[in-house]
């Protein structure tokens, strides 16, 4: 029965979401205010729809309701309750309710926290997200019912894929839809812009938070998933440049472009049409992502089941979304006002070269991906492209952005000084030539490259505090007002600085993972033991364990140094009968420096067993700095700037405002 | 002029579209994943041996028999699975067996054959993995199997398994050994 409600609701939600599409639209078209605040509440009801069937979904994953066909398929009674709940969003019709429903999520908060946009803008944007809504919903409801029942109803469940069944991996996608299905709402509001052929500073400060909330959590979401690969695939291994990866990257780069593009428009009333071009484009990415994970043409580890039905689905939708986006934007961008002028270098210049580099960084990764596709659609060969590919084009691009990264902040506005900005930065030459220095005396032993890594990294965060350093004139003045002045700061300020600083520390640990790894793989008897970078490991046995839904061997590992003793270690290897499949789950112990990680093997009691053992230098770097990059974010979110209502008069006061900052 | 800069967008859209309908239509499978330098000659390059007192090989070593060639790395899991099967290859001579180290560090390797055994004839080290950009490597494991005239016939993407080799491997070779009696 709550199946059955779950599957009106999303009817429901259908209904809701052509009333937000058509009735805003006209009203906004007509200056009819009653017809435009429909928006609200039908927003704020489709969204609610949602939430049921969504609820009704997953109270079918708990009670173990195997009637419904999702469920009877992906989940099974003895899987515990974390992977039952998970079990909703870790298949094709589950995670498309989820992905709805962040969608009508983010129309809701338009909906419910835009009280300070124009209401016809409001009324646009609302619109425009209610009719991708309307898309994806009849998309669900046509082609992925996950509601359909199963008579009669089998015993028990197929289970969720083991690999699946990971914590990291439980919260990795509402994460990830919650950045990519966000960028849905910077979509619509650029759309918006681009009906009422009007955008401006006071656009780019209402955008901001959004664009800001889908950057931080697809930041997150991708951080998590990198994670999970790294400890639950057992390869000690971090990235793959996998086409599901870079189908979720690819909107984290021109996310990011966007995020800075945005600045200029706020500040200089400049590279606006470049901007809406941004904004259309990191969900076009995020459309085309969804479309390549569910259609199957591209080869992945990650792709769900394929279906060329559904595939053509979405990609119907993304044509008519995106098409219609580029020749909105071909017929009223020309007709946009040009901006601010401003010196090529500049901070404006500076922010240009952040575009242009991660465009095309973003260029380079797409082609990468789909290289493959369109040499198969046009010659028939089939090739595949691999990280060797991506390591050696999309490194080089990154390397001048890392190098701009501190010098942009340094330059004023219109025109900047590069020599003064470069005078400015000898506090980041030396952390650059010292931290540069200190690991080639480390590891002189060692490959170079990651040398350069870290003088880049160091050259980056030094740059990154000086500018904050700067700002509050740090022993300059006082310490007590250099505090005041740290007080009075922007919270944007600081979630620059950490979110650059973030890079600079993840910079260090893909360095010196990509170069300084050890490993030693080695047959082990109970009481057998091996070193590694200066550790003891000592295999004291193995056991046989029963979990609930699975068997395993789980080894116990002492690790000590010297005469201590540093960490017990217990890699296991499970085999779930279910679905027939053996997952390996390492074991990390992490320290700031390095993680040690062991995984266990084939094996038994008389032969022994095949103990693999890692130790990775700076990993936790990688984690560490996109924590910081998230916590950037999260820290921008809380600026006052954009909380703060009466835009209005912001917007007339913006000209002796910007006056003053700049000269501040 | 600079309005047309502006319908740019748009043709590229519609470009990439195009590309994404025809593998939908033609419903191809791209899990199969054939070489594409099938019946081409084996890209070349010229990589240093892996043991610096053996010598290694280049495209021309690779004339006058068949040979396989597989791509390997010490930090790779699934080569370790495929070991056993190199091995016996090479205990039975089945067929020349050449390696390309890849991506890997020149002790972690030598440990690793060490360990497991080292079924290769002749070992090369792609250290910077440019080599397998040629190759069209996708990730190691995999094997290559290359004819008399030093023409890619196979490609194997994966750990090789005893199926593997009975079933796809031992055909082709075959054909070729008859080829060469004829």
């Amino acid at each position: 029965m709550i199946a059955e409600l779950g599957h009106f609701a999303l009817i429901l939600a259908l209904v809701m979401a052509t009333v937000q599409t058509v009735v805003p639209l006209l009203g906004a078209h007509r200056s009819n205010t009653v017809l435009m605040e429909i928006g609200k509440p039908s927003a704020i009801a489709q969204f609610f729809a949602i939430l049921f069937a969504f609820c009704a979904l997953t109270n079918a994953y708990i009670t173990s309701d195997f009637s419904v066909a999702n469920v009877a398929e992906n989940s099974h009674s003895l899987k515990p309750l974390l992977y039952k709940i998970s079990g909703v969003w870790g298949n094709h019709e589950g995670s498309m309710v989820l992905w709805v429903l962040i969608l009508a999520l983010f129309g809701f908060t338009v909906a419910v926290f835009g009280k300070n946009l124009p209401p016809t803008l409001r009324a646009r944007v609302l619109g425009i997200q209610g009719s991708i809504g309307v898309a994806f919903l009849a998309f669900v409801i046509t082609t992925s019912n996950p509601f359909l029942r199963l008579n009669p109803a089998p015993l028990d469940g197929r289970d969720l894929n083991p690999l699946l069944q990971d914590p990291g991996l439980a919260f990795h996608p509402p994460m990830l839809y919650l950045g990519y299905v966000g960028f849905s709402i910077t979509f619509s509001f650029a759309i918006a812009a681009l009906i009422e052929g009007n955008i401006g500073p006071a656009w780019a400060r209402w955008v901001r938070p959004w664009a800001l909330l889908a950057w931080t959590s697809l930041t997150a979401g991708i951080t998590l998933g990198s994670w999970w690969a790294y400890y639950e695939l057992g390869w000690g291994g971090w990235w793959y440049w996998d086409p599901v990866e870079n189908a979720s990257f690819m909107p984290w780069l021109v996310g990011t472009a966007f995020l800075h593009s945005a600045i200029v428009v706020e500040k200089r009333d400049a590279l606006k049409s470049w901007t809406i071009l941004l904004a259309i484009l990191a969900f076009t990415l995020s459309l085309m992502g969804t479309f390549l994970v569910r259609s199957g043409v591209l080869t992945s580890v990650h792709a769900f089941a394929v279906d060329p039905e559904r595939g053509l689905f979405i990609l119907a939708i993304l044509a008519f979304f995106v098409g219609g986006a580029f020749i909105l934007f071909a017929i009223r961008a020309p007709k946009m006002a040009l901006g601010g002028l401003f010196q090529p270098i500049s901070r404006e210049g500076g922010l240009v070269m952040n575009n242009l580099l991660l465009s095309v960084a973003t260029a380079t990764v797409f082609l990468g991906t789909l290289y493959p596709l369109f040499l198969d659609a046009t010659t028939g060969q089939k090739v595949s492209v691999g990280p060797p590919f991506f390591n050696a084009t999309f490194i080089p691009i990154m390397i001048p952005l890392l190098l701009l990264m501190a010098i942009g902040p340094m330059l004023s506005w219109k025109q900047g000084d590069l020599a003064s900005a470069m005078s400015r930065l000898w506090v980041a030459a030396i952390c650059s030539g010292g931290l540069g220095i200190l690991f080639w005396l480390l590891n002189s032993d060692k490959p170079f490259t990651p040398i350069i890594g870290f003088a880049i990294a160091g050259w980056l965060g030094g740059g990154a505090l000086k500018e904050l350093a700067d700002r509050v004139l740090l022993f300059r003045i006082p310490l007590i007002n250099s505090l005041l002045r740290a007080r009075g700061l922007p919270r944007s300020a600081y979630g620059m600085t950490l979110a650059h600083l973030g890079i600079a520390i993840f910079v260090c640990g893909a360095s010196a993972d990509s170069a300084w790894r050890s490993e030693v793989v080695f047959n082990a008897k109970e009481k057998d033991q091996t070193e590694i970078a200066g550790f003891n490991l000592k295999l004291q046995k193995v056991d046989r364990l029963k979990g609930p839904n699975y068997e395993s061997e789980r080894a116990h590992i002492l690790v000590t140094k010297g005469s201590k003793i540093i960490a017990n270690l217990y890699p296991e290897r499970r085999f779930y009968p279910v679905q027939q499949m053996l997952t390996t789950e390492a074991t990390i112990y992490s320290t700031v420096m390095a993680d040690l990680y062991a995984t266990i093997g084939e094996g038994d009691k008389r032969k022994g067993w095949v103990l693999r053992i890692w130790y990775n230098p700076l990993i936790p770097w990688i984690w560490l700095g996109c924590l910081l990059m998230v916590l950037g974010g999260i820290i921008s979110l809380t600026d006052r700037r954009l909380r703060i209502g009466a835009p209005e008069k912001r917007v007339r006061n913006y000209k002796t405002a910007e006056l003053g900052a700049e000269h501040g | 002029m600079a309005k047309t800069i502006f319908v740019l967008p748009f043709l590229v859209f519609f470009g990439v579209v195009t590309y994404f309908i025809i593998p939908i239509v033609k419903k191809s499978d791209p899990k199969l994943l054939p070489s594409a330098l099938i019946d081409k000659d084996v890209p070349e390059n010229k990589l240093p041996p892996l043991f610096e007192n053996k010598t290694g090989f280049d495209h021309e070593d690779l004339l006058g028999g068949e040979t396989l060639v597989n791509f390997f790395s010490s930090w790779c899991g699934p080569c370790r699975v495929e070991h056993d099967i190199l091995m016996k290859i090479s205990e039975e001579k089945t067929i020349r067996l050449f390696g390309i180290n890849y991506k890997d560090q020149t002790q972690a390797a030598i440990r690793w054959l060490d360990e497991l055994g080292d079924p290769f004839e002749k070992i090369v080290a792609d250290k910077d993995g440019r080599a397998a950009i040629d190759w069209g490597v996708y990730g190691v494991p995999e094997t290559y199997l290359i004819d008399k005239e030093g023409k890619v016939r196979y490609r194997h993407v994966g750990p090789l398994t005893e199926r593997v080799l009975e079933e796809k491997l031992m055909p082709i070779i075959q054909l070729l050994r008859n080829k060469k009696d004829e």
